[in-house]
């Protein structure tokens, strides 16, 4: 068994497994509790997975926890709470942008990437930015609706 | 004796109101639906329903949904019917428990019952508060009653909750990443199981390398049989997921018979054995002078594709299952999971839990059903089953591939007189129940196959028949049905059933013959069509578009017109495409007008009839479901890269209005929009390309061929 010594959201934390191999979602889900990322494919093809490390979007699905260490990495949880939601967040619910939500983590994920890299997408960067997301129930503009939004409250100077 | 009163909805089949309604702690309600999210909001919807009947604020109200244990039974989360018929038997038993309150409070109060008022669960008199409210006389009403539907509803203009936009309940945790999912559920001394599939039914299981499967396990598993139903178990789950995908190429099967690719197309479909029907009155063997006109068109298989593998729970416990699933009816699958499990009905509880959009049958009541059959060999031990990415696009159910042949007789100003719609299709009803098998209990020791099902009747709409039958003003219509009673792979619904293929093709032969009559594609439609409801949707959707009569295609742009009455019960919906053709089509921009009637939530249904609108683009310009001889799974179709979906940069603007027609019975729309888009497509392709493409989905290869056949 080998002890492997990361971040996740800020806070240190430590996981002893026997599979060097397990992916870092196994680990977020089954081992730390952290049900917010999801399950989509297992193939890096789909995003529902995605998660920060050291500020890039990377899917956890085909992640190995043998190469995480030292890392950080953010999950949707560690963007904010219901009652101190990020910016992302709050305009998701505003705009009411999801349908079935299976996809939603992914692409916050992938958004909170793009803003903080640029500050002000066009709506064609914003659809580039999320092409690794997929999405099946069709809530496409929706989201990109929230992210402008995001983005517009971000630039006004609102944090989570 | 006065026979029982016609309740609305599926109000009828469960007429006790606390199957409905009860207040299980002061100040809190609880409705039960037997309707499920699906993504589409539902739950929401019945919560305003809920508010507005029984005059309390949305906060007290608490949805339950899915439960056999304690929900109505409503049949299957399908068809567009949730509002329809859900909703309607939802207001009316509120009605009816709201006003057997103001009888009771009468009678204590000492007044008349029209004396007294409800304002967030308090009984007023005259508009003064008496003391008294829902809690306090709720151990005085038996609501084991049945409903009468003599409780007055709610006056539309007095809603305060319908018609409303309400915050979905369901959204705060996925958007905060809570446990939201089946698939986050998590039982004490729960083992995941991946499934061993059976290639087809009748396969056997020939050899299991136990030994390399372990190996590439990197973790402890074990192995449950029973038939040729096999199940690798565990309580890590990388372990169980490595051995899951290892075993594919480790176990091997006698009897596989994998579709070929000759299957694959429409075409197959005819001279396929399949049971006959007519609809209408026999097509007329002279034309008696008419011009005739006719078409063929063709669609593939397509695949759910939901964004989630399936997922079941179970656990079998002192001879008593429980199941959690997403499957789209509860009720239907205790009754499947009783034949598959043989237990009696009353020794199953299933329950629904959230998983990702499913748009029709999917993987779900299989996955249900293999978590079943699992726990039923381990006794006490939860079990959790999660299909792998290629076992749900490889297992679950397809859409049907169709055929669709327009003859139309055409009178001498250009109009059809006489229309034939002749569909060759599989069965787009293969839920569990009504003769069809859970996947898993094709592999069981004895498994008989059932007789093949029934396809949805008429009076539901119809199956492949769906939409097959023109709104139009036609004086003889009929419409011919092959049901192909050997299909190559598992069938079942997708969203909108055959309404996708018919209305494509009669919509592509209405724009047809208007170009025969030298007409404008909208004024040739509204030419043939008086339905009110119809004409207003049309002669909106043209405006918001700012469609010009005549107005060409320009090389490679295109722009489209088509019409559809979902089922011709439902809602309305036209709309005009805009498109470009690069290699491949790029629809830029959508604009439909929808008439619903009552809205319970105008939000919800925007987000419902734009997500149908943009699931449809996907299925027109790409989607197909691929088979290969050589893989012993069949289809080729098995993950993203090799069914591709419409991505966040393809997606086109989508400009929407819901007509105000308030006064009139809510229609479902989470349905409506396929075949119109279908049809507005590929009539805004005719216009780019000069020629009509006449088979789904309208693919790059499709167009090359095309125009390479216009340049001979």
């Amino acid at each position: 068994m080998s002890r492997y010594d990361f971040s996740v959201n800020g806070k240190a934390v430590s996981v002893s497994l026997d599979n060097e191999a397990t992916p870092l979602l196994n680990v977020l889900r089954n081992e730390l509790g952290l049900m917010g990322t999801r399950f989509g494919c297992g193939l890096e093809q789909c995003g529902c997975c995605m998660v920060l490390i050291d500020n890039e979007p990377v899917k956890s699905c085909n992640r190995e926890i043998s190469t995480m260490a030292g890392k950080a990495v953010t999950t949707v949880e560690g963007l904010g709470t219901p009652q101190r939601p990020h910016p992302l967040q709050q305009a998701f619910l505003e705009e009411q942008a999801g349908q079935c939500g299976y996809c939603l983590a992914g692409i916050l994920i992938s958004a909170k990437a793009l803003l903080e890299k640029n500050p002000s997408p066009t709506r064609r960067e914003i659809a580039l930015a999320l092409d690794g997301n997929i999405c099946r129930c069709g809530t496409h503009n929706r989201i990109m609706r929230a992210v402008e939004k995001a983005a517009a409250l971000m630039r006004a100077g609102a944090t989570s | 004796m006065n026979a029982p009163p016609v309740l609305p909805g599926t109000l009828n089949d469960n007429p006790v109101l606390g199957r409905w309604v009860t207040f299980p702690a002061p100040g809190k309600v609880t409705v039960n639906t037997g309707r499920v999210e699906l993504g589409q909001g539902v739950l929401t919807a019945m919560q305003q329903v809920a508010a507005d009947e029984l005059y309390v604020s949305l906060a007290r109200v608490t949805v339950h949904s899915g439960d056999t244990a304690r929900t109505p039974n409503e049949g299957y989360t399908a068809g567009s019917q949730s509002i329809q018929t859900g909703a309607v038997a939802m207001r009316q038993a509120c009605a009816d428990v709201h006003a057997l309150f103001l009888e009771q409070a009468a009678l204590i109060i000492g007044c008349r019952p029209d004396e007294l008022s409800i304002n967030d669960g308090s009984i007023l008199r005259n508009g003064a508060s008496t003391g008294q409210d829902y809690w306090t006389l709720a151990g005085a009403i038996d609501l084991s009653a049945k409903a009468t539907a003599t409780g007055a509803r709610k006056a539309v203009t007095n809603f305060t909750s319908i018609g409303q936009d309400t915050p979905r309940l369901d959204l705060p945790a996925k958007i905060f990443g809570n446990v939201a999912f089946i698939h986050d559920m998590k039982l004490d001394g729960m083992i995941h199981a991946r499934v061993v599939r059976q290639p087809n039914r009748g396969a056997t299981l020939d050899t299991i390398d136990e030994a390399a499967i372990k190996r590439s396990a990197k973790g402890p598993i074990a192995f449950v049989r029973v038939g040729n139903f096999l199940a690798i178990i565990g309580t890590n789950e990388t372990a169980v997921d490595l051995a899951g995908a290892a075993a594919v190429g480790r176990v091997t099967w006698q009897n596989v018979e994998p579709p070929s690719v000759s299957q694959q197309e429409g075409m197959w479909l005819l001279q396929r054995p399949s049971v006959d029907r007519l609809l209408g009155p026999p097509e007329p063997a002279d034309p008696q002078g008419r011009e005739r006109f006719e078409a063929t068109f063709t669609r593939g298989y397509v695949a759910h594709a939901s964004i989630s593998p399936s997922c079941g729970l179970a656990l079998f416990k002192d001879g008593q299952m429980t199941v959690w699933t997403h499957c789209q009816g509860v009720f239907p699958l205790r009754a499947a999971l009783a034949r598959t499990l043989k237990l009696e009905p009353s020794a199953i509880v299933v329950q629904h839990v959230q998983s990702s959009g499913c748009y029709g049958h999917n993987g779900a009541d299989d996955a249900a059903a293999d978590a079943a059959i699992i726990a039923m060999q381990m006794p006490g031990t939860p079990v959790r089953v999660r299909w792998r990415r290629e076992e749900e696009f490889v297992y679950e159910p397809k859409s049907p591939s169709m055929v669709v042949k327009v003859r139309a007789l055409l009178d001498d100003k250009g109009k059809p007189s006489d229309w034939t719609q002749e569909i060759w299709s599989g069965n787009h009803n293969g839920r569990p129940g009504g003769g069809n098998s859970l996947l898993g209990e094709e592999a069981l020791p004895g498994y008989v196959p059932p007789p093949p099902a029934n396809e949805v009747p008429e009076a539901a709409g119809g199956g492949a028949t769906r939409n097959g039958d023109p709104l139009y003003d036609i004086p003889q219509k009929r419409i011919v049905h092959h049901m192909i009673t050997e299909p190559p792979v598992r069938l079942s619904a997708l969203r909108g059933l055959g309404a996708t293929a018919n209305v494509f093709a009669l919509e592509s032969c209405i724009d047809e013959l208007a170009e025969r009559a030298g007409m404008d594609p909208v004024a040739y439609r509204l030419s043939i069509i008086s339905d009110k409801r119809a004409r207003a949707v049309i002669e909106r959707a043209a405006a918001m578009a700012n469609w010009q009569p005549d107005a060409p295609g320009s090389e490679r742009h295109g722009r489209g017109f088509a019409f559809a009455r979902y089922k011709n019960k439902a809602a309305y919906f036209a709309c005009v495409v805009d498109l470009e053709i690069e290699e491949e089509i790029n629809v830029r921009h959508v604009w439909c007008a929808t008439d619903a009637g009552l809205v319970v939530s105008p939000n919800g249904a925007l987000n419902q009839l734009e997500g149908g609108i943009i699931q449809a683009i996907s299925w027109v310009t790409k989607e197909q479901v691929r088979f290969d001889n050589d893989a012993p799974s069949g289809p080729v179709s098995f993950d993203w890269d090799s069914y591709p979906v419409l991505k966040f940069s393809e997606v086109p603007e989508i400009t929407m209005e819901l007509l105000n027609t308030q006064d009139e019975v809510p229609l479902g729309v989470g349905e409506v929009a396929g075949g119109p888009v279908a049809g507005a497509i590929g009539n805004a392709l005719y216009r780019a390309l000069g020629a009509r493409i006449r088979d789904l989905p309208l693919t790059r290869e499709r167009i090359e061929a095309t125009l390479l056949a216009e340049c001979r």
